[in-house]
């Protein structure tokens, strides 16, 4: 395929930026960095949350030329801190059925889904966030610390499903504060500081 | 309509006693009130005369502008009011333009509706309805819209995971701030459903007082009261609709983000 499944030139905002990259389908780019170096501002700015200048293609489709909810459900955010609208948890979920499916491969349990989410805990609210988005089969993921409240355990399956996630072709732009799962899942690395990306050269071993 | 007791001078003084005993009460029991108390009751003594006087001179000029300046003069005010009530305040002076707005276009369709189809004085912007009655659904309004724009805008900042999470997830941003949206101009319409409920039972609504004590048969004071209480609804809702709207449109853009950069930093 000559286009990238995600392509950035020039994507700025007042605070961070500009932004110029490509993203390959099944590729995943993780992106460490102090905080408040900017990461979350980037993947903001690449779902269109904020205002900025600079463009961005999806599979050489242009963003401007599809209305945003579009280009969110398909260039998907994924923050590290997760919002609920409902009291239910699966008021949130508009297929339950596939979504205890991958809850469970998730680690969670199954009663979960069936509680009130002031009941959950915040690595249940992270892994449910993420399984609310993956459900809608994204081709490009952007994701804020996917596995930051999570144990050991409950990681590795959260990574699993990314994994098989970037075999299916998905894009993924990962912030982490780990570089080990850097090394896992990226493809490549890059480090942000002072809202600018820079490549790392990952060293050998 | 004459009043069948005319009070004199010296009747307002005797009330007036009343103040003084306060005061004393507050000396008394150490309140610390008596000057608060003092001030506010020469306040409000001196704001009343001079409203006497201004109404006095607008009716005997019967002018449909100078009624017109008067009107949107209590419109502006209670615009202001609105505006700077909320915690929160929209960039460039925007709470008083959606306050100013909702208000005016509020209390200016209820009035007109009002004095053109029940009352009917004539002319129908005869100054001796049109400014009471401005002035009894300018103060519903103002409630409304402020309980309301004050919701929507506390509530867009404390909800702002949940709303950007079904923004994330490809919602419009009327999708997005639906349920808070909701929230608001429910919040807003309480007070004037509350007062409904309770007219006559808990309480007996100023203007029919007002209007027994000078002399009117009550059925024809509760008429009135009827009337007003559902001008009074609908301004309320049309207020409390129209500043949520208002408001939440500057706070989202055509690319349905959530404009929280368009609150002004506290």
């Amino acid at each position: 395929m000559s286009e990238p499944r995600l392509r950035l030139e020039g994507l700025r905002s007042r605070l961070v930026g500009p932004f110029s990259l490509a993203a390959g389908a099944g590729e995943c780019i993780a992106i460490t960095g102090a905080s408040g170096s900017g990461k979350s501002l980037f993947l903001r700015l690449v779902a269109d949350l904020d205002p900025g200048e600079g463009r961005a293609w999806l599979d050489g489709q242009p963003r401007e030329a599809m209305p945003a909810p579009a280009w969110r459900r398909q260039v998907a955010y994924v923050p590290a801190e997760s919002g609920w609208w409902g009291e239910t948890v699966a008021e949130h979920f508009p297929d339950l059925p596939a979504a205890r499916a991958l809850a469970a491969r998730l680690g969670l349990k199954a009663e979960v889904l069936d509680g009130a989410v002031l009941r959950l805990s915040t690595g249940e609210r992270q892994r449910l966030a993420l399984a609310r988005t993956l459900l809608g089969a994204p081709p490009v993921l952007l994701l804020d610390e996917p596995t930051g409240a999570l144990d050991g355990a409950a990681e590795q399956m959260v990574e699993a499903v990314l994994r098989e996630r970037l075999a299916a072709g998905t894009a993924m732009l990962l912030v982490t504060h780990d570089p080990a799962q850097a090394t896992r899942l990226g493809g490549r690395h890059m480090v942000m500081a002072a809202g600018r990306l820079a490549p790392v050269e990952d060293p050998p071993g | 309509m004459t009043p069948t007791i005319v009070l004199a001078p010296g009747d307002l003084a005797i009330a007036a006693f009343l103040i003084v005993l306060d005061a004393v009460l507050s000396v008394v029991l150490r309140l610390r009130l008596h000057w608060q108390l003092g001030v506010a009751a020469a306040r409000m003594v001196a704001q009343l005369l001079l409203i006497g006087v201004v109404l006095r001179a607008v009716f005997a000029l019967a002018s449909p502008w100078v009624t017109l300046l008067l009107v949107l003069l209590m419109v502006g005010v209670a615009g202001r009011e609105v505006g700077a009530r909320p915690e929160q305040r929209l960039i460039r002076l925007g709470n008083f333009a959606v306050g100013g707005i909702a208000v005016a276009f509020a209390t200016g369709l209820t009035s007109v509706l009002a004095l053109t189809t029940a009352l009917r004085p004539d002319p129908w912007f005869d100054a001796h309805y049109a400014i009471p009655l401005v002035g009894i659904v300018l103060g519903n309004v103002l409630n409304a819209a402020s309980l309301s724009l004050d919701a929507l805008l506390g509530g867009v900042v404390r909800e702002r995971a949940a709303i950007e999470a079904r923004l994330c997830l490809g919602a419009t941003s009327r999708q997005a701030m639906a349920g808070l949206v909701r929230a608001a101009i429910r919040r807003g319409m309480l007070p004037v459903i509350n007062q409904m409920s309770a007219a006559g039972l808990v309480t007996l609504p100023g203007i029919m007082t007002g209007q027994i004590l000078a002399g009117i048969d009550p059925m024809e004071a509760v008429k009135y009261q009827i009337l007003l209480m559902f001008l009074l609804s609908g301004g309320a809702g049309l207020a409390a609709a129209g500043v949520v709207f208002l408001a939440a449109r500057r706070l989202t853009d055509p690319r349905h983000r959530l404009r929280l950069d368009r609150l002004a930093a506290k």
